[in-house]
C-alpha cells in the first residue's frame, strides 16, 4: 500500500507539472489570439481594379493530367488584360474548400472564382455561393440547374467522350491482340462514359476488340495505377488509356512496357515518345477566355455551359507516329462528323456487357441527353462490372 | 461474361497467380528495405516511426538526382543519404534527455514528407533515368512469366541485404553489440558500450535503408515523383517489422506476402472479376491484421522482441 | 497477473522530473523549485516556438521570400482577421475531437494511430442513421449518439486486441484504417448508395433542415463546442476520477497497476473506447455540418492531424485545444502563402514539422543545467 502512496502522489505531482505547461500554452495562444483586432474593412479599391480570379485546384497543377489541363487554361487568362489571378493547389473537398474560397474572397478581393474539382459543387460551392451574392462561382462540371441553384453560379463542362471515340478509333485500328485496357478511377456515369464510348469507337472499325477496364477506387494513386497497367500488360492488353486525374505514371508504364497508349486530360506525347498513339484532352483555355470576355463586358454568362470537339471545349491529340495512315483516315473522318455535329455516338440497338438492351433500336441520345448522365451501364465488348 | 474473359478459367487463375507473383516482387520491394532498416533500429531499442518521412525524402532526392545527373545509382545513393541524415537527426534528439522517441518519429515523418513535398514540387513535371531491371525469366517462352519475372536490380539488392543483416545481427560483433544494447541498456552499460552512440549508428544505418527504399518508388515502380507516391508504405513497412518480429528473414516473407495481397485487386480485375473491388484492394490490410491476431498471445511477449523497445510491447 | 512483459512498463510520455514528488513537502526549497518549474513550463514551450520560428524563417529566406512578410501574411491569414480568426477555429474544431482518440489511450502508455479509420465510420453509421430519423432534433441527436458510438466501438476493438489477445495497437489501428476507408468506399459506392448521386457517389443526404449550423454570430459551427466541450469533459475524466487516475497509474508504470489490483485489461478496452468516442463524433459532425451525407470526402486526414495533435499536447486533453488552434492556424494561413509568395502547399507541412522537433527538443530542456538542484536523483 505504502507502495502504492508513493506512485499516487509521483502521478499527482506528475499532473500538475503537465498542467503548468498547457496553462502556459494557453496564454501563449490566448495572446495571439487577444491580437485578433474585430473584423477588417476590405483592402481600399483602387481607382480601375482588375478582375481577381480565383483558380482551386485539387491536386497539383503540374499533375500531367486534370489539374494541368485547368491551371493551363487559367494561364492562358492570366496574360488578359485587366485580369489578376490567384492559384491554389492541394485543396480537399472538405471545408477546407470553403474557406480556401472565402480567404480568396476576402483577403485577396476575388470576386470571380473558379473552383475546378468536381466534388467543390455540392455542398461547398453552393453554400458560399449564397453567401456572396456579388461574387460569380465557375465550376467544372455541368451540374447546374435553373430555379434550384444560386444564380451567381455557373457550371461548364465538355463532351470529352467525343475525343475518346476518335481516340478509341485510333486504339482499334492499332492494337494487334485486340485486346485493349482501361484503367478508371471510380464507376460513375462520366468515367462510364468515356469507358464505353471509347470502346464503340475501337469497335466502330475492329469489332473484335475488346476493353478491359480496372477500377483502382481512388482518383490518385500511383502505386495502384502503376499495378493495374502491369497486370492488364500480362494479360496481352496493347493499347491502355484511363481516367484518372493523374495518367503520367500510366503512360510512363506503358511506354516502359512497350506498348501503346492513348492519353487524357492533357498531353502526355512527351512521357511516351514511342507509344503515344494520341489522347482526349481539354481545351480549358477557350472556355475560361469566353467567360472573363463575357464578365468583363458586364454580359450576362450561361449558366450550363458544355460542348464537344465542335465548340472547341476538348480536342484530340495530335497523332503519333506510329497511327498508321488508314487509322488517321478514319479517325479524321469521324472528327469531322463530329465537327458537323452529326455524329451520335449512343444510339440503338445498343446492348450493355450482360447482353440487356440499354438503347432499344431506333433511340438516338445526343449528348445533351439526360439520359447519358446516369449511364450506369459498360456496353458490349467492356471486360468488367460497374460495381 | 465468360465468353469474355478470354482463355476461360484454368488460364485465368493461372493468370491472376502470376500476376500476383510478379506484383508480389514488384510492391514488396519498399516495404522490404524499409522493414529491413527499421529492424536494425529496432533491434538496437528505438523505434522509429518517422521511415514514411524517410522513404517520401529518399523517393524524392533520387529523382531529383536521377533526373540532374542522368545516373539513378547516384540517385539511389542520394536517398541514402537523405535517410542518414534523417536518421542521424532522430537519433540525436532521443538521446537527449526526457525526447520520447515515438514522439521524434511522428515529427520527422510529418517534417520529411513535408520536406520533400517541399522540394520536389519542380520533379512531378520531369522524366528521370531509371533503374535497370535483370530478366529473371528468360527461360520461359510465356510473356507473362518473363515479364512477371522482369526484377529490379533492387529487388535483388533487397535479397543481398536481407542476407546480410541477418548475418550482421546474428554472427558478428556489431550484431552481439546492437542487440545487447536493444536486450538491456544496462548490461551494455556495464560492458563500456555507448549506449547513444550505438542506437544512433542503428538508427542512421536504418535510415540508409528506408531511403533506398524510397528509391525504389520514384526510380522504378511506379517510377515517377509525384504526392501520391507512398500513401503510407513507409508506416505500414514499420509496422510489419512487428508482423514479422524482428527476424530479416520474416521481413522478406512479410513483404513479399503483402506485396503479392495487394497485386490480387489488380490481377483479378484484369481477367474480369471487379466486383467489390475496394474489398480486394483492402485485402493487403485484412490478411495482415489477421495473421496478427491469429499468431498474437495473451499472456507473452512476442519472440524476438527486444526488451529495451518502448513501443512493441 | 500474466500481463507482465507483454505491456511495457514504459510511458511513452517523458518522465516526470524527479522534482515533482519532492515538491509535496512543503518547504521553501520545494516552492521555489514549483516556482522555478512554472518558469520554465512557460519560457520553455515559448523558446521553441520562437526557435522554430527562426528555423523556418531561415529555411524561408533560402527560397528567396522574405521571412518577415512571409510571417504578417501567415497572421493575416490565421488570426490577423476576424475572418481569418473564424477559419482557424473551424479547421481547429474537428482537430480537437480526433486528438482526443489518440490523447486518451497515449496517457495509458498506448500509442493510437486510428483516429482516421474510427472518424470514417462514424461519420458513415451517422449518415446512414441520419436519413432515418425524421425531426431535426432527432436526426442530429442519432447521428452523434450513433457515430460516436461506432468510432468508439471501432477503436475498442483494437483495444480490446492489445489487452486481450496483446496485439500492438499501434499496427492494429493503423490497418484498421486502411480498412475502414475501403468499408466507406465501398458502403458508399454499393449498398448505401443514393442513386441520385451520379458522379460523386453518396448516401442519402439527411436534408438542409437538418443539418447542424452555426454558433449564434460565429461563422464557425457547433463542431467547436463539441470539442471543447469533449476535451474538457475528458480533462476532468482523467484528473478527477478514479477512473482517470486508475488510468494515468496504469501508463506510469503497469507492473504498479497490476500489483494495486487495477483491471488493466478494462482500462485499456474503456480508454480506447472513449477516444474512439472522440473521433466517431468527429465523422459525424462533418457530415452533419458539412457534407449532409456520407462520401469519399470523408477521408480528410484530421485523424493523422489529430495524431500529431495529441502528441504535441503530450497526451493532456487540455493540451490539445491550444495545439488544435495552433495547427489550425497554421493550416488556414496555408493558402495565402500559396496565392502570395508562391510558395507550395507543403509549406505548411515543413513548418509543422518544425515546431514540433523543436518542442520535442526543447522537452530536454527542463530543470536544466542553469537551475539545476543538487540532490536529485535520476
Amino acid at each position: 500500500m505504502l507502495k502504492a502512496r508513493a506512485f499516487a502522489t509521483s502521478v499527482a505531482g506528475w499532473t500538475e507539472w503537465i498542467g503548468t505547461r498547457v496553462a502556459a500554452w494557453a496564454i501563449f495562444v490566448a495572446v495571439l489570439g487577444g491580437l485578433t483586432p474585430g473584423p477588417r474593412s476590405h483592402r481600399a479599391v483602387a481607382a480601375s481594379p482588375p478582375l481577381t480570379i480565383g483558380f482551386i485546384y485539387v491536386g497539383p497543377k503540374s499533375d500531367y493530367g486534370y489539374n494541368q489541363a485547368h491551371a493551363q487554361g487559367a494561364a492562358v487568362i492570366a496574360k488578359l488584360p485587366g485580369v489578376k489571378i490567384r492559384e491554389e493547389e492541394m485543396v480537399p473537398e472538405t471545408s477546407a474548400v470553403q474557406k480556401t474560397m472565402e480567404s480568396m474572397i476576402n483577403l485577396d478581393g476575388a470576386t470571380v472564382l473558379f473552383p475546378t474539382s468536381f466534388g467543390y459543387f455540392d455542398p461547398h460551392i453552393l453554400k458560399e455561393a449564397a453567401k456572396y451574392k456579388n461574387v460569380t462561382f465557375l465550376h467544372c462540371g455541368g451540374l447546374y440547374t435553373e430555379g434550384k441553384h444560386p444564380t451567381n453560379v455557373g457550371s461548364y463542362f465538355g463532351y470529352i467522350d467525343e475525343a475518346q471515340y476518335v481516340a478509341g478509333i485510333v486504339a482499334g485500328m492499332s492494337t494487334k491482340s485486340n485486346k485493349l485496357g482501361f484503367i478508371a478511377a471510380k464507376a460513375i456515369p462520366q468515367v462510364l462514359r468515356n469507358i464505353n464510348s471509347y470502346t464503340l469507337g475501337a469497335r466502330s472499325v475492329n469489332p473484335k476488340a475488346t476493353t478491359t477496364v480496372i477500377f483502382t477506387g481512388d482518383w490518385s494513386m500511383p502505386v495502384k495505377e502503376a499495378e493495374a497497367a502491369n497486370s492488364l500488360i500480362d494479360q496481352g492488353i496493347d493499347v491502355l488509356t484511363m481516367h484518372v486525374d493523374s495518367p503520367k505514371v500510366i503512360v510512363e508504364t506503358a511506354e516502359r512496357r512497350g506498348i501503346m497508349v492513348t492519353g487524357y486530360h492533357a498531353n502526355q506525347a512527351a512521357l511516351a515518345p514511342k507509344g503515344y498513339l494520341t489522347g482526349a484532352e481539354w481545351n480549358w483555355g477557350k472556355v475560361y477566355t469566353d467567360y472573363v470576355g463575357m464578365i468583363q463586358a458586364g454580359k450576362p454568362y450561361p449558366h450550363l455551359l458544355r460542348g464537344g470537339l465542335k465548340e472547341g471545349f476538348v480536342k484530340v491529340s495530335p497523332y503519333g507516329k506510329m497511327v498508321s495512315a488508314a487509322a488517321k483516315k478514319k479517325a479524321d473522318a469521324a472528327k469531322a462528323k463530329f465537327m458537323d455535329g452529326k455524329m451520335v455516338v449512343y444510339k440503338g440497338p445498343l446492348k450493355d456487357n450482360t447482353g440487356k438492351v440499354v438503347i432499344a433500336a431506333g433511340v438516338e441520345q445526343k449528348q445533351t441527353d439526360i439520359a447519358l448522365e446516369k449511364m450506369d451501364y459498360l456496353v458490349e465488348g467492356v471486360v468488367g462490372k460497374t460495381h | 461474361m465468360g465468353a469474355q474473359t478470354g482463355g476461360g478459367g484454368v488460364s485465368a487463375a493461372a493468370g491472376v497467380a502470376l500476376g500476383m507473383v510478379g506484383g508480389a516482387i514488384r510492391i514488396s520491394t519498399p516495404f522490404l528495405f524499409v522493414s529491413l532498416g527499421e529492424c536494425i533500429t529496432e533491434k538496437s531499442g528505438r523505434v522509429n516511426l518517422g521511415l514514411e518521412g524517410t522513404l517520401v525524402m529518399g523517393a524524392m532526392a533520387a529523382y531529383g538526382v536521377s533526373y540532374l545527373t542522368s545516373s539513378p545509382w547516384l540517385g539511389v545513393l542520394a536517398a541514402g543519404g537523405c535517410g542518414v541524415v534523417l536518421g542521424a537527426l532522430h537519433g540525436w534528439l532521443c538521446a537527449r534527455p526526457r525526447v520520447n522517441d515515438v514522439a521524434v518519429g511522428i515529427a520527422l515523418m510529418l517534417f520529411g514528407v513535408g520536406l520533400a513535398f517541399f522540394l520536389g514540387k519542380p520533379l512531378i513535371g520531369p522524366t528521370a533515368p531509371h533503374l535497370p531491371s535483370v530478366s529473371l525469366g528468360w527461360w520461359s517462352a510465356s510473356g507473362q512469366v518473363r515479364s512477371a519475372l522482369q526484377v529490379n536490380a533492387l529487388f535483388v539488392l533487397g535479397l543481398v541485404t536481407t542476407a546480410a543483416v541477418r548475418f550482421v545481427l546474428r554472427k558478428t560483433r556489431w550484431g552481439l553489440v546492437i542487440r545487447t544494447v536493444g536486450e538491456s541498456a544496462d548490461a551494455a552499460r556495464a560492458m563500456g558500450y555507448d549506449i547513444a552512440r550505438v542506437r544512433l549508428l542503428a538508427t542512421m544505418a536504418g535510415g540508409f535503408l528506408a531511403g533506398v527504399g524510397g528509391s525504389f518508388l520514384s526510380l522504378f515502380y511506379p517510377g515517377s515523383w509525384n504526392e501520391g507516391l507512398s500513401s503510407g508504405q513507409g508506416l505500414m513497412a514499420v509496422a510489419l517489422v512487428i508482423f514479422a518480429r524482428w527476424d530479416p528473414v520474416r521481413c522478406l516473407l512479410a513483404s513479399l506476402l503483402f506485396g503479392g495481397a495487394s497485386a490480387l485487386g489488380p490481377a483479378l480485375q484484369s481477367v474480369g472479376v471487379t466486383s467489390g473491388y475496394y474489398l480486394f484492394n483492402a485485402a493487403p490490410y485484412v490478411l495482415t491484421l489477421a495473421i496478427i491476431v491469429l499468431t498474437s498471445s495473451r499472456d507473452r511477449a512476442l519472440l524476438g522482441q527486444p526488451a529495451e523497445l518502448r513501443m512493441a510491447r | 497477473m500474466g500481463i507482465g512483459v507483454s505491456i511495457g512498463a514504459i510511458s511513452p510520455l517523458a518522465e516526470p522530473s524527479a522534482g515533482g514528488a519532492g515538491a509535496l513537502v512543503a518547504t521553501a526549497e520545494a516552492r521555489r523549485a514549483a516556482r522555478r518549474k512554472s518558469a520554465e513550463a512557460f519560457a520553455i514551450p515559448s523558446v521553441a516556438i520562437l526557435g522554430a520560428l527562426i528555423l523556418f524563417g531561415i529555411f524561408v529566406a533560402l527560397t528567396g521570400r522574405n521571412p518577415l512578410a512571409v510571417y504578417h501574411e501567415m497572421y493575416r491569414g490565421s488570426f490577423g482577421t476576424w475572418f481569418s480568426f473564424q477559419n482557424t477555429l473551424q479547421r481547429a474544431a474537428p482537430l480537437m475531437l480526433t486528438a482526443l482518440a489518440t490523447a486518451l489511450p497515449l496517457r495509458l502508455g498506448l500509442v493510437v494511430l486510428g483516429g482516421e479509420g474510427a472518424m470514417v465510420l462514424g461519420g458513415l453509421a451517422a449518415a446512414a442513421v441520419g436519413v432515418h430519423l425524421h425531426t431535426p432534433m432527432s436526426v442530429k441527436l442519432g447521428m452523434f449518439v450513433v457515430g460516436a458510438l461506432v468510432g468508439g466501438a471501432w477503436m475498442a476493438g483494437a483495444g480490446t486486441l492489445r489487452a486481450y489477445r496483446g496485439v500492438n495497437e499501434t499496427i492494429s489501428t493503423l490497418l484498421l484504417n486502411y480498412i475502414a476507408i475501403a468499408l466507406l468506399n465501398h458502403m458508399v459506392e454499393g449498398p448505401l448508395r443514393d442513386p441520385a448521386s451520379l458522379n460523386k457517389p453518396s448516401t442519402l443526404p439527411i436534408g438542409d433542415d437538418n443539418m447542424l449550423g452555426n454558433l449564434p454570430g460565429l461563422d464557425v459551427h457547433w463542431g467547436l463546442v463539441f470539442g471543447l466541450a469533449a476535451c474538457l469533459l475528458t480533462w476532468f475524466l482523467m484528473q478527477r476520477t478514479t477512473f482517470g487516475f486508475a488510468a494515468r497509474m496504469v501508463g506510469g508504470n503497469v507492473r504498479a497497476a497490476l500489483l494495486n489490483g487495477l483491471p488493466v485489461r478494462r482500462l485499456i478496452v474503456v480508454a480506447t473506447f472513449l477516444g474512439g468516442l472522440g473521433a466517431g463524433l468527429a465523422g459525424a459532425v462533418e457530415v452533419a455540418a458539412i457534407h449532409g451525407t456520407a462520401n469519399a470526402s470523408l477521408v480528410t486526414g484530421y485523424g493523422y492531424t489529430g495524431v500529431l495533435v495529441a502528441f504535441i499536447a503530450r497526451g493532456n486533453p487540455l493540451g490539445v485545444v491550444p495545439v488544435a488552434l495552433l495547427l489550425g492556424g497554421i493550416g488556414a494561413s496555408g493558402g495565402l502563402l500559396q496565392r502570395v509568395f508562391d510558395l507550395p502547399d507543403a509549406t505548411v507541412n515543413v513548418l509543422q514539422g518544425i515546431i514540433f522537433l523543436s518542442i520535442l527538443f526543447s522537452d530536454s530542456l527542463y530543470g536544466g543545467r542553469w537551475a539545476r538542484k543538487p540532490a536529485v536523483a535520476a
